[in-house]
């Protein structure tokens, strides 16, 4: 994007000035999201830069926030921090526990959107594939419905789900299947998107191929069709899992106090009594989100390699 | 041509257009048959949920549950009828059988909705309801000098079937008069409608905030060399893949009275300590916090449409003497058209049905329909919420309507 050297000074200074505008718009994207950083390791239970902080002091850092974050919730927080500490922490942690219910929810939620999420992106892809633009909006529309409206849908749902065929069957409220079900209903949109679009660089012809040297259906799939679309399955589910990671209003109306996630700890925690704590666990989601996305980039760009489009 | 096609067979002697079809009906089958798990999957965990929440947007059996005489007086004499002596004696019948299913309260409520401080009548009269002794019309209008309003029994009336539009009259402002004309409510109870319109407002406003940040660095994304770009891009897509709360909770902390953006504006002297702005927990908030969360989702559509556009375009039009003004005008902007219309489009779409930024940082003035929507499924007005639920996503359904109109909905991408 160099300046061409006919440029007139007038273009020159408009160059300058948009360079600037974009830095700042770039500013405006990340600062808020490396300025929490520091401030989570704040001596004081403030949301501002103390001055030891902004003088490097080591006096104005500290981990308590980590720690509170850890111990909050445990039978025994000051006793010695020997193996039943341990076990108290993993056991009766609050963080700790929200941790392991979002692990788990976003793991099945994960496996049911992406096993039936790429089924169907396989079929939607098949050039024979009736209604496929019906089809596809029904399937993208989770993604575009206020989540509002999803949540008090599945609630009253999910309150006694035979109700539709007239009975009585228990309810899958405050019940970890119906968070699952909501989230995988959720994350479907992500995984079929990311398929079908994986799925668009694909030679159809390669089928044919695998078929007339003999290979059946199930042989072709594993060792033609599946290596070839790994990645965009992998980046899908990726997907699937931060959304049902990230999600709070269905946890909010489905969970019960068994179910409490990250998100859902995070929610009181802003609306109740917001501490620097709120600020450790923003630390460590970025990180995480950090992680993710460089997987991501790299299956990306291995799938890109793979499918021979625009090598860089 | 058509009479050989039809003269030809297969090797096990079928017409050939015939094995054709079949075999191209089975293809067909094979696809679906791929797509009908999940198919099945959104329909029954997604998509009849929130029909059968739609559904009690018109349905509420709130009142006519309990009022068999009441029901049967209504439908033996017209609307209009003024309520006679046996009309006060069927609510008093029913009445007694309110107190003893203590479902007064529960009815009372469903009329409460439409003519406002009416709950307290029913209550006070199920109380008191086996002492009554005819003649009932002076018996309860000692009670309440309300009873022979006819707007109460107008909304008695509607209510004593349980399918109603009465919860769609009161989303849209409007209330009926003595008579059963629509007429609309009071400049100061205009609530419902008003905020579905300045959600749409607030929602156009985040859509061009958007478009103005996005514009410049999704062109600069496109022309840089794609190593930088790549680079540049990650800029854009870590917040895209960072938690929403964590978005959220950046923004309280940056826009707070005692927050950093404060804090840096009265250190460079800009504004005086007592004249912190309050950037948060209002409408302002709402907008700077929405934007941040939606800016991705415009500048990824407007990147990959602009990454295509020969940069020989705007060379020839600057070539053949046109201003660097006319060209961006005239050759630049027409060609990135289709990445503004999905970028607009999807943020617009996301912006209308936004709850969780609001609701934490909105305070009072920035909350948007949705959290209308939930307002009323915690005051356990389940009517009204999904009366409110439906209007939104009627609006969302025709915004995703147009999207797969004129962008198609298959050209969705993420990152």
């Amino acid at each position: 994007m160099a300046l061409p050297t006919y440029a007139s000074p007038l273009e020159r200074a408009w160059h300058y000035a948009y360079l600037a505008i974009c830095v700042l718009v770039f500013v405006f994207l990340i600062a808020p999201i490396l300025v929490i950083v520091p401030l989570s390791f704040n001596a004081e239970p403030y949301f501002t830069y103390t001055e030891k902080m902004l003088s490097l002091d080591s006096e104005g850092y500290s981990l308590r926030w980590y720690d509170s974050l850890l111990t909050s919730g445990m039978q025994a927080a000051e006793a010695m921090r020997d193996g039943a500490w341990w076990s108290d922490l993993w056991h009766n942690a609050d963080w700790v526990k929200a941790a392991k219910n979002s692990v788990i929810i976003g793991f099945w939620a994960t496996i049911l959107s992406t096993v039936l999420g790429t089924l169907a992106a396989l079929g939607l892809a098949r050039p024979e594939m009736p209604w496929r633009r019906t089809i596809m909006a029904i399937l993208i529309s989770p993604m575009i419905v206020p989540i509002i409206i999803v949540a008090t849908g599945m609630f009253f749902f999910y309150s006694n789900p035979c109700a539709i065929v007239g009975m009585e069957c228990g309810r899958l409220t405050s019940t970890y299947t119906g968070v699952i079900l909501a989230h995988a209903a959720l994350g479907i949109p992500f995984v079929i998107i990311t398929v079908t679009a994986t799925m668009s660089g694909f030679d159809q012809s390669l089928i044919r191929a695998s078929a007339s040297l003999g290979a059946n259906p199930r042989r072709t799939f594993f060792k033609v069709v599946m290596p070839l679309i790994l990645p965009g399955v992998i980046s899908g589910g990726l997907f699937a899992f931060v959304t049902s990671f990230d999600e709070v209003v269905a946890v909010l109306f489905i969970a019960g106090p068994d179910q409490q996630t990250i998100p859902r700890q995070m929610w009181s925690g802003i609306r109740e009594q917001i501490s620097p704590a709120i600020l450790a666990v923003a630390t460590i989601l970025v990180i995480i989100s950090i992680a993710l996305l460089t997987t991501v980039e790299i299956l990306r760009r291995r799938s890109e390699r793979l499918r021979g489009v625009a090598a860089h | 041509m058509s009479d050989v096609a039809s003269q030809l067979t297969t090797a096990d002697g079928r017409p050939l257009k015939a094995a054709l079809a079949s075999a191209q009906a089975r293809a067909k089958r094979r696809a679906f048959f791929l797509v009908l798990p999940l198919l099945l999957f959104i329909l029954i965990s997604f998509a009849v949920p929130i029909g059968q929440m739609l559904q009690r947007s018109v349905y509420n059996d709130q009142f006519s549950k309990s009022v068999p005489a009441l029901s049967q007086w209504f439908a033996e004499n017209p609307k209009g009828t003024a309520p006679d002596e046996a009309a006060f004696a069927a609510l008093a019948s029913d009445l007694v059988l309110m107190k003893e299913t203590r479902a007064a309260g529960d009815a009372g409520t469903r009329i409460n909705y439409v003519v406002s401080g009416t709950r307290s009548m029913f209550t006070k009269a199920a109380r008191g309801a086996d002492k009554l002794e005819p003649p009932f019309m002076e018996a309860m209008l000692e009670l309440d000098e309300d009873w022979d309003n006819p707007l109460v029994w107008n909304a008695m009336r509607s209510a004593a079937s349980p399918w109603t539009f009465d919860f769609y009259t009161i989303a849209f402002d409007l209330e009926r008069d003595a008579d059963g004309k629509l007429t609309k409510v009071d400049e100061t109870q205009r609530i419902y409608f008003r905020l579905f319109i300045k959600t749409f407002l607030i929602a156009g406003v985040i859509t061009a905030i958007c478009l103005v940040l996005a514009f410049p660095i999704a062109h600069l994304l496109a022309t840089l060399p794609m190593a930088k770009a790549n680079l540049l891009m990650i800029l854009v897509l870590l917040p895209f893949w960072t938690s929403l709360l964590v978005r959220t909770t950046s923004w309280i902390v940056l826009l707070q009275g005692q927050g950093v953006v404060n804090d840096i504006l009265v250190a460079l002297g800009i504004i005086g300590d007592d004249g912190r702005l309050q950037m948060i927990y209002n409408q302002t908030g709402t907008i700077i916090a929405m934007v941040h969360i939606l800016l991705p989702f415009m500048v990824l559509p407007l990147y990959s449409v602009m990454r295509v556009i020969p940069v020989s375009y705007t060379r020839a039009a600057r070539s053949l003497g046109a201003t660097s003004w006319t060209t961006f005008r005239r050759i630049y902007l027409p060609q990135t058209i289709p990445g503004i219309g999905a970028g607009v489009l999807l943020v617009f779409i996301l912006a209308v049905g936004y709850y969780i930024t609001p609701a934490l940082v909105g305070g009072a003035d920035g909350q948007l329909f949705s959290n209308m929507v939930q307002f009323h499924m915690t005051k356990a007005n389940w009517s009204m919420a999904a009366a409110l639920a439906t209007m939104l996503l009627v609006g969302v359904l025709v915004l995703y309507w147009l999207y797969d109109r004129l962008i198609g909905i298959d050209k969705l991408k993420l990152g």
